[in-house]
């Protein structure tokens, strides 16, 4: 009986979708703080629009991508707007599954950050529009430094961070330092590709070998490992973001290197107990500064062959413009706008005043080149990550056996070589090399 | 009959040990419901907070940020539909076999066990391809399909189970007053098995409602069920777990409320079963 | 006349299911033997056993395979002895029953993802979770749960999960018993052991092959619970099959040797069913 009910009400619903004349857009989005603004804001965009309906599908980070990447590979049409971020935006420019966005002088497309804008284009033609993007660098206790008697520099190095992480380490008040385990490409590899950067090593040589038993690998590793063993706290193999995220916010962590957009949580004395005494410096570095901060950014593409490109070109630069920035400014306060996209937002003096981090935010992703992140010349385009599809299933192998060293169950070196194993295995199927 | 007083000791016993192990074992659903209730710096404070002030905030940003009664309703919807089809498929087929033996029943039995035994993981993609080309993506009815499929076998396995129970002498007598097939099903049939009928059809409303893995693969805006709706809380970036905690509260809700009533029927169905 | 109606009533279980298996099984088995990425269109062919050899030479394999019989068994083990255990406990009346099996039957009713979040945040997270306040409690240091003991803790989560499943399976069992069978024992003398060997357990020899059969079924392709709290590791400690062809499936997009794990993980199924067939399956001919 509910059956037939259900089927009668289900019918009716599509009929009723039928007879719409509006343009109807699905769009596929990740679940941060910024999007869920967006989605709220959008009843401004369907009202200077009343032709175009939009529909959200949000999902976590890991499913979100595979379910677009699912549907993109497949033609399957599900989606009319996907949000991808810098990992796929260059893969699936070249292969052509991706419309080209065509921007207006009112756009000012030159206003984009140029390390974000360049890590969308291929061939001189942009393929996804930022919606918000990201650096990482050193979020710390003030109030410890200074009673350590300690000044944090701008630009520290990795020697004094570990001398800063001993002297502040006091547990189980505090730890001296707290940094991503999870295993995960973008969990703790994230952070330990940037690891490894400024210690001068990097993913694959220009031949595309693998070089995780590389002196820069090693040097790097066993660093991390000893750092987090001694000053870190308990559980570190399996925190993330959001764990670390909690630890900070409840005063647990001396000092903490991640994304540019943990500043904003950290010093929000909404969420953090501690928000007062934060302060932020660039990320620190080793043999080099090349590479030693990430760049990430969310953003908004539209599929190729898609037949509402019209449609979703408008919401794509609605969503991405200036003037959507002053929107969310005004409902919301310029310390919630979305950052890391536009050289505007930064020059704004309400912006700087509204959000203390601005300054190394900006000088953070400013100084990050994904085409230029390593010491050796490398063949592949990408701070974090390297922007080929193997990449996901390399990252998470090589960043379990990283989880496994730090949680002491192998040595720095058997996790390298296993590490080296795997990858070279992906690669070689993949037909990069014999 | 005659019957010692209810209230002795060992019931007393019985009681206390009861209600402990029922308090341990529900310890992390009742620490998420009070999860839900608190803002997300409490959520995480150490030591955990046992009194607080408890906000509704999370239960608002879930009801203004989603559609909760278009998921609720796809998920009750697909849920339903799917036990029930389920239901009318496999009780005649586990009828058939518990009660007219056929030679190769294990052989059928075990088989359908074995069409399960594939990780859906695996099976992914060409799914996928047929639910496409098919143009029953991001529909209610590609997930009946699925979820129907999917707890068929379940349903077939556990029907056939609690019918064996049944003494077919019952339906024999039945049969030689002269009760036709349908008559020997109704009056006779399901009566005896409602108990049966019950755990397993709840059992897969169970199993579909929380079925995360194809309701997020194949769906989107229009078909997606609850599990979506939890899916768009855990955030990358940024503390979610009190929210998160107030969207599975509101997911669980209704099907908790319909075990609670339906528990009684099924006590109801299984003293029925035991009094000959 | 009279054996056909009723094998027809069997047609249509049969049938459906036949096709719902034959389709995607034989797409499944055809992409096992193509090249077949999805993120790279142009590479096709025949790739003959290519696939199943990748897939079985992933230096996490022979790993993977201990990893997912452990938990297999060691989920089915616990939730079939506590499971047994609790339902003879609520078995007879007491104060409030109605209540507390609601509370029992209730973890049944959370999402696979949301357990994993609430066990690795809530509660076994060394710093604020409340099973370190617990052993702060006893003086003791907390346990680092998911470090070091990570396929322990994925199947304490899964546990809780299935235990009320199999809570409700024997409940209803032993609420089919006859009474006046175990009123005569009692009143013969008989102990509680004696009626929990000679009239309980056997009368559960049915259910738990039940309840043995489904749960193998299911927990042999978890993975959401140990991709959201361990990502596999620390290494590869807790990942498992499942997670192996997750990994090729989702992040390699390779559905070649996706289809090939698939295949594999049917037949190790198999392999443990009729091994705990032998063990349990006789009393489905009771």
């Amino acid at each position: 009986m509910k059956f037939r009910l259900a089927t009668v009400f289900a019918a009716g619903l599509m009929a009723a979708g039928l007879a719409q004349a509006a343009t109807e857009l699905v769009i596929a989005t990740v679940n941060n703080g910024h999007m869920i603004e967006m989605q709220k804001l959008s009843k401004n965009f369907e009202a200077a629009n009343p032709d175009i309906k939009l529909k959200w599908v949000t999902l976590e980070e890991g499913v979100l991508r595979q379910r677009v990447t699912t549907d993109i590979a497949t033609k399957g049409g599900q989606f009319d707007i996907m949000t991808i971020g810098m990992y796929e935006a260059p893969i699936w420019g070249k292969k052509g599954w991706l419309q080209e966005l065509k921007t207006d002088a009112a756009y000012d497309a030159n206003d984009l950050l140029p390390a974000i804008r360049s890590a969308l284009t291929v061939g001189g033609k942009l393929y996804a529009a930022p919606f918000y993007g990201e650096s990482s660098m050193l979020m710390y206790r003030k109030d410890l430094a200074d009673k350590a008697g300690v000044k944090v520099p701008e630009n520290p190095t990795w020697p004094q961070i570990a001398d800063l992480a001993k002297k502040i380490h006091n547990p189980p008040n505090t730890y001296g330092i707290c940094l991503r385990g999870k295993p995960g490409w973008g969990d703790n590899m994230a952070f330990l590709s940037t690891l490894v950067n400024t210690y001068g090593g990097q993913w694959f040589d220009m031949g595309w070998k693998p070089q995780l038993e590389s002196k820069p690998w090693k040097d790097a590793i066993t660093f991390y490992v000893d750092l987090l063993k001694n000053y870190g706290p308990p559980g570190s193999s399996a925190n993330s973001f959001n764990e670390i995220l909690a630890l900070t916010n409840s005063g647990k962590c001396g000092m903490w290197i991640d994304a540019t957009i943990a500043a904003s949580f950290v010093s929000d004395p909404k969420q953090s107990k501690v928000a007062d005494q934060m302060a932020f410096a660039q990320a620190p570095t080793a043999v080099t500064p090349k590479g030693a901060n990430w760049l990430w950014s969310w953003n908004l593409a539209i599929p190729a062959g898609s037949q509402k490109v019209d449609a979703a070109q408008k919401f794509v630069t609605w969503a991405t413009s200036k003037e959507y920035i002053q929107l969310v400014a005004k409902t919301n306060g310029w310390a919630n706008v979305p950052t890391g996209t536009r050289k505007s937002t930064y020059a704004s003096p309400e912006f700087q005043k509204a959000a203390r981090f601005a300054a190394a935010e900006l000088k953070a992703i400013e100084s990050a080149n994904p085409t230029d992140s390593t010491l050796p010349k490398s063949p592949y385009v990408g701070v974090q990550f390297a922007a080929i599809p193997e990449f996901q299933a390399i990252g998470i192998a090589v960043g379990q056996q990283m989880s496994a060293a730090l949680a002491g169950k192998t040595t720095v070196d058997a996790a390298l070589k296993a590490s080296q194993v795997a990858a070279e295995r992906e690669m070689k199927k993949a037909g990069y090399y014999k | 009959m005659a019957r010692q007083s209810t209230y002795t000791p060992a019931y007393a016993v019985r009681t206390v040990a009861a209600w402990a192990v029922a308090l341990l074992l529900f310890f992390p659903l009742g620490w998420l419901l009070l999860t839900a209730f608190k803002t997300e710096l409490q959520a995480i404070s150490v030591p955990p907070l046992f009194l607080f002030e408890p906000t509704l905030e999370n239960f608002h940003e879930v009801q203004s940020r989603s559609d909760y009664l278009h998921y609720a309703w796809n998920s009750v919807v697909t849920s339903v539909a799917s036990t029930l089809i389920g239901l009318a498929i496999a009780a005649p087929a586990a009828y058939a076999m518990a009660f007219h033996k056929g030679k190769r029943d294990k052989d059928i039995l075990m088989w359908m066990l074995s069409t399960k035994m594939m990780p859906a993981v695996g099976a992914l993609v060409p799914i996928y391809v047929l639910a496409q080309k098919s143009q029953l993506l991001d529909t209610q009815l590609a997930l009946i399909i699925v979820f129907t499929l999917s707890n068929l076998p379940i349903m077939v396995w556990m029907l056939y189970s609690s019918f064996k129970e049944i003494p077919h002498e019952i339906l024999e007598a039945a049969r030689m007053d002269g009760a036709t097939l349908w008559q020997e099903a109704t009056r006779v049939l399901l009566p005896l098995g409602m108990g049966g009928l019950a755990s397993t059809g709840l059992l897969c409303l169970v199993l579909s409602w929380n079925e995360a893995f194809w309701s997020l693969n194949l769906t989107a805006a229009k078909g997606g069920t609850l599990a979506t709706l939890i899916a768009s809380y855990s955030s990358p970036e940024g503390l979610f777990w009190a929210k998160l905690s107030a969207a599975s509260l509101m997911a669980i809700a209704p099907i908790v409320v319909f075990g609670w009533f339906s528990q009684k029927q099924l006590v109801q169905g299984l003293t029925f079963g035991a009094v000959k | 006349m009279k054996r056909l109606i009723p094998r027809l009533l069997l047609a249509p279980a049969v049938a459906t299911l036949f096709l719902w298996m034959i389709v995607p099984l034989v797409m499944t088995l055809y992409f096992s033997v193509i090249r077949y990425n999805l993120l790279q269109p142009d590479v096709t062919g025949f790739a003959g056993l290519e696939n199943f050899e990748y897939f079985v030479t992933d230096p996490s394999f022979a790993t993977s395979v201990v990893n997912t019989l452990l938990l297999l068994g060691s989920v089915i083990a616990i939730t079939v002895l506590l499971g047994v255990a609790v339902a003879l406990l609520i078995n007879e009346p007491f104060a409030g029953r109605g209540l507390v099996r609601v509370l029992l039957i209730s973890p049944f009713f959370v999402m696979p993802t949301v357990n994993a979040l609430m066990w690795k945040n809530m509660m076994m997270n060394p710093i604020y979770g409340v099973l370190a306040q617990v052993w702060a409690f006893f003086g003791a240091p907390p346990v680092d749960w998911l470090t070091d003991f990570p396929l322990l803790s994925v199947i304490i989560m899964v546990s809780w999960q299935w235990l009320p499943f199999a809570t409700l399976i024997f409940m209803t069992a032993l609420q089919s018993m006859d009474r006046e069978q175990l009123e005569a024992a009692r009143m013969d003398g008989a102990s509680y052991g004696q009626q929990l060997r000679y009239l309980y357990i056997p009368h559960l020899g049915r259910s738990v092959a039940v309840v043995v059969m489904i749960e193998l079924i299911f927990l042999l392709s978890i993975f959401a619970e140990i991709f959201t709290t361990t990502g596999g590791g620390p290494g590869d400690a807790s990942t498992n099959v499942a997670f192996l062809i997750f990994k090729q499936a989702l992040l390699n997009f390779d559905a070649g040797v996706a289809s090939a794990g698939a295949l594999f993980a049917v037949v190790l199924a198999n392999i443990a069913a009729i091994f705990l067939i032998r063990m349990v399956g006789k009393n489905l001919d009771k």
